[in-house]
């Protein structure tokens, strides 16, 4: 079973990508196979004063996805994901969740070497 | 006795009061700098500096073999300054506060004390006046820790050595200020009597009260701006312990890095006087507001 996490304003397949990691409203988890999707809140993270990234990538590393689709990740939640074995593709802002999947799907989707945001 | 001398508002003359007031302290006294971002007051005392260490603070270091990714050091930490990922364990050493919790709650003992360098702390004399001073590492993101580090070493001198000190607090009212003044005897606030000093001195008073020490207020630039700070003090009960003109005189002698108390026998007894009534205001049979009368 192949999921991935995609960062969303909401929970379902139509809500807006959100487009910070760390401090997304939330994860909608898609099950690739059949579209299925669950919902992880991440309002525990967007209260942090620090170290929302790495919160936030404890949260996906526990849902048991194989790649996480966002538009910013920080260096130290970089480093958190890639720990975890978690790809991550980057700049997805301004997509809805159903259509950051279907490119993912359709292999348009290049996977990240590195941060595209500088930490504090 | 510590005496802090802090403000609300930055560049009102803390660092030119805690200065002078070193200079004609009678007696032992320690001229302490824990404005550790942007440590001033050497420049006025002048100090031989006669020795100095670099100060850390522990941090999580993991020894992996041991680790069974068990998870408990992450949940515990508040800061993620160290975090569980499958079988990776990362710590973020920027990220630790230094409480020491995760090298507690690990059941293997697989965490032990490794380091983060936090700055410099250094010692010396002016010539009669004691020097100790703290300076943050660029890039450390918390003054607390190096500042506690140098109250330590300014316990171990005051027990050694005897004597009083005299603290230059960072400006501001958030925690590095609040450490600064947390452990003095009194607190003075240094302001001057513009709105921008005003509003910020209330703002101190606001933060520094509730810690029901003794205060009291120095007004520098006596003469500028308005007359609110007078009046808000004598609302509060809060006794005015000094008041420095505004003086071009004063501001060139400043801009040379001198000591202002040495300007003038004016100066001088303006600085003489507020050591006296600093020493009334600490003195347990003496309420706060007689000293203001």
């Amino acid at each position: 079973m192949n999921r991935i996490a995609v960062t969303s304003e909401g929970p379902s397949l139509d809500d807006q990508i959100d487009p910070r990691f760390g401090r997304a409203a939330g994860f909608v988890v898609v099950d690739l196979a059949s579209m299925d999707t669950d919902y992880i809140d991440n309002g525990q993270s967007q209260v942090m004063a620090q170290g929302a990234g790495i919160q936030a990538a404890e949260l996906v590393t526990r849902a048991g996805v194989s790649c996480l689709l966002t538009g910013y990740v920080g260096p130290k939640a970089f480093q958190a994901l890639s720990a975890a074995g978690i790809k991550v593709g980057q700049n997805l802002e301004g997509l809805t969740v159903r259509q950051a999947v279907e490119r993912f799907k359709s292999g348009q989707v290049e996977m990240a070497q590195a941060a595209n945001r500088t930490g504090r | 006795m510590i005496v802090a001398v802090a403000s609300g508002k930055g560049g009102t003359g803390k660092t030119t009061v805690a200065a002078s007031l070193a200079t004609v302290w009678d007696g032992p006294v320690l001229g302490v700098d824990l404005d550790v971002e942007e440590p001033n007051l050497h420049l006025f005392l002048q100090p031989v500096i006669t020795g100095s260490e670099m100060a850390h603070m522990m941090v999580p270091a993991v020894e992996e073999a041991k680790c069974t990714y068990c998870g408990a050091c992450s949940e515990l930490c508040q800061f993620k300054a160290i975090s569980v990922f499958n079988q990776v364990i990362l710590t973020f050493p920027e990220m630790c506060h230094g409480c020491g919790g995760c090298m507690a709650i690990c059941p293997e003992k697989a965490i032990s004390s490794g380091q983060r360098e936090l700055g410099e702390i250094s010692w010396g004399r002016a010539g009669d006046v004691g020097f100790l001073a703290g300076k943050l590492r660029i890039g450390e993101a918390m003054s607390p820790p190096l500042m506690r580090l140098v109250k330590i070493r300014l316990d171990v001198m005051l027990a050694a050595e005897g004597g009083d000190a005299i603290i230059d607090a960072p400006p501001g009212v958030s925690c590095p200020a609040v450490n600064a003044v947390l452990d003095s005897d009194v607190i003075l606030l240094v302001t001057e009597p513009t709105p921008f000093g005003v509003y910020d001195f209330i703002l101190a008073w606001e933060a520094f009260a509730p810690l029901g020490k003794p205060m009291g207020a120095v007004i520098n630039r006596a003469g500028l701006g308005n007359d609110a700070i007078y009046r808000f003090c004598r609302e509060k009960g809060l006794p005015i312990l000094a008041e420095i003109p505004y003086d071009r005189a004063i501001a060139e002698a400043y801009a040379r890095g001198r000591v202002i108390a040495d300007l003038s026998a004016e100066l001088k007894e303006t600085f003489i006087s507020l050591r006296d009534r600093i020493r009334d205001l600490t003195k347990p049979s003496q309420p706060q507001k007689a000293a203001h009368a």
